[in-house]
């Protein structure tokens, strides 16, 4: 059975790596039009280095020729996992990505599941009961969460945790200078996940409470209910069951929302992770690092959403038999 | 929510905030006037919401990222609904290998974390491209830009609607008498599918203003939308950020602001949606 997936996910991965040349191609296009040309700042940096010297410095490094040429040579390098060097940093991009990467996984990990464990119970209550006050309570919740703007939710919990009631760090990965515990991560972590937790909700509860209403006037059922199902085993087993199929896809094209949410809270929480990278990066004309923080920020999107249809095909056994 | 009151909280809501931004600056003092003796100042008769960092109104400053935000909002959803409408009908009209592409793209678009994408084209630099730097940073400028940086990647919602519907419309007895009359497909797509699809694009387009306002406010957060001195919900908010040791509050209002506006907008756009096109879903 497993044979089936073959093809489809060949031809996502496909897609993916498209949707990756095409991006890399108009974003290293937009990075000649933007303002900082190494060279350049390397002039102002140094009186004595001359216009000759500077046309020289570009014929070495290959700044002279066209950019769809530089274009096709970083893509060689690249394809061999070499991603250039940092000129923020200065080191190796992957070095600096690594870790950026783990601290972003681990944020937006955190925060989707709790989203989830939250906004799909909520979903599952409000649509028990279309139009009652437990439902408006929970179409409130959920509107004022999509329409919060994740910067000022951040700096509200800020306000209130951390200046008001000093309860919680403001920012950063752990205490500066401090003993690196557990403990202390996580209540690190605490603003943070619940900034993004927050503003995932709303958007998972309303989809999820449509996706039940939708199959609860559906026949089969009725026929459980017919046949002397319990509620619960009719609700758990059947309704829920197929009402998560259209949600999986709702997460699986949330991800690319969820990092952009991410990059906004690690600005705003000084949490040192993908989002906050490519931030600093593209502000510190620091293209190499941009360029292949975005790359990798998408392919994470493309891979979850793969992720998102395998586990589609795992739930629904129509999808195999196509 | 049931149609009438979520389009009338919303209607009313957007109405009001309408209202400050048009009447504000009538009784406000300047939103560019520094005071620094009365630097992060208390509320006051004179500042009635107290004063920024620099001493600046800023109950002012609220109304001027006010009517900033909501123009580059209606701009860009203007804009972005266009680009989908055109989209859509070329995508649903046609069919075939067009049709396919299109999604596909639509899809990729979707799917993309945009945000960042957005602060590479927020940082493009147009002086590069050939505009004269004095242009090229004025404010017309400025807010134009970011409109159609931020509709090219918001016309999504309203490909997929309008494409919905298309496919719907077009094979309805009147666009194929239309056809069969000899009308072109330019003819047949702008004078006999559009007014059909319309209700529709209103609802996606209403709805995608909230969406625009948060990314709007979010780029404009990060330093590289709107930029000083023309205030912005979103740079008001960097400001504050800088003094939340000092003067937490400063933080409340651009934001409390930016979230009523899209709030007003997604509940006019819920309203909307079940008034005009209840089967909106079911297409």
């Amino acid at each position: 059975m497993a044979l089936g997936l073959i093809r489809p996910v060949l031809s996502r991965l496909g897609q993916s790596v498209f949707v990756l040349l095409a991006m890399s191609f108009i974003v290293y296009g937009l990075m000649g039009v933007m303002p900082g040309d190494p060279i350049d700042l390397m002039i102002a940096g140094d009186p004595r280095l001359t216009a000759e010297d500077a046309i020289r410095l570009k014929a070495v490094y290959g700044l002279d020729r066209p950019w769809t040429e530089r274009w096709l040579r970083w893509l060689a390098q690249a394809i061999q996992g070499e991603f250039g060097y940092s000129r923020l940093y200065a080191q190796p991009v992957a070095e600096t990505m690594a870790p950026a990467l783990v601290n972003t996984a681990l944020l937006m990990i955190s925060a989707l599941s709790i989203s989830l464990a939250v906004a799909l119970p909520l979903g599952v209550w409000a649509a028990r009961r279309p139009g009652s006050p437990v439902d408006m309570l929970v179409n409130l919740l959920a509107f004022a969460s999509v329409s919060v703007p994740v910067f000022w939710l951040g700096l509200m919990l800020i306000v209130l945790f951390a200046v008001s009631l000093g309860w919680l760090p403001a920012g950063g990965l752990r205490t500066v200078g401090g003993p690196d515990s557990l403990n202390d991560r996580l209540i690190h972590l605490a603003l943070p996940v619940a900034t993004l937790a927050l503003v995932g909700l709303g958007q998972f509860a309303r989809h999820m409470r449509a996706a039940m209403i939708a199959q609860a006037g559906s026949d089969y059922i009725r026929t459980a209910r017919a046949k002397g199902c319990s509620p619960v085993r009719v609700l758990v087993r059947h309704q829920l069951r197929n009402a998560l199929l259209p949600v999986v896809t709702i997460v699986a094209l949330e991800i690319g929302g969820l990092f952009s949410g991410a990059l906004v809270t690690e600005t705003v929480f000084a949490w040192p992770g993908m989002g906050r990278l490519i931030y600093a990066s593209v502000m510190g004309n620091d293209f190499n690092l941009a360029l292949s923080g975005l790359l990798l920020a998408t392919a994470m999107t493309l891979v979850g959403s793969i992720l998102a249809d395998l586990a589609y095909w795992q739930l629904d056994p129509r999808v195999r038999g196509r | 929510m049931t149609a009438p009151l979520s389009l009338w909280a919303g209607g009313g809501l957007l109405l009001l905030l309408i209202l400050a931004t048009l009447a504000g600056p009538m009784m406000l003092p300047d939103p560019e006037a520094m005071d620094l003796a009365v630097r992060l100042g208390s509320p006051s008769t004179d500042h009635l919401l107290g004063t920024d960092e620099l001493g600046r109104d800023i109950a002012a400053r609220l109304v001027q990222g006010g009517q900033v935000s909501l123009v580059v909002a209606a701009l860009t959803a203007t804009l972005a609904a266009l680009f989908g409408t055109v989209i859509g009908l070329l995508s649903g009209y046609y069919g075939g290998p067009l049709d396919s592409a299109l999604m596909r793209l639509t899809d990729g678009v979707m799917a993309l974390p945009l945000l960042p994408l957005l602060i590479i084209l927020a940082a493009a630099d147009p002086a590069q491209l050939g505009m004269p730097p004095d242009i090229a940073t004025s404010e017309p400028v400025a807010v134009a830009r970011l409109a159609v940086i931020i509709a090219c990647v918001s016309w999504t919602g309203v490909a997929r609607l309008v494409r919905g519907s298309t496919l719907s419309t077009r094979a309805r007895d009147h666009v194929r008498a239309a056809e069969a009359l000899g009308a072109g497909p330019v003819r047949v797509m702008v004078r006999h599918i559009l007014p059909d699809v319309a209700s529709p694009v209103v609802v996606a387009a209403t709805l995608s203003v909230g969406h625009v306002i948060l990314i709007e406010s979010a780029l404009s957060f990060l330093g590289l939308g709107l930029r000083p001195p023309l205030a912005s919900w979103g740079n008001m908010l960097t400001g504050a950020m800088d003094v939340v040791w000092t003067a937490p509050a400063m933080a409340i209002w651009p934001g409390a602001a930016i979230f009523a506006t899209v709030l007003a907008f997604n509940l006019l756009g819920e309203g909307l949606q079940q008034r005009l096109s209840p089967d909106l879903c079911r297409r």
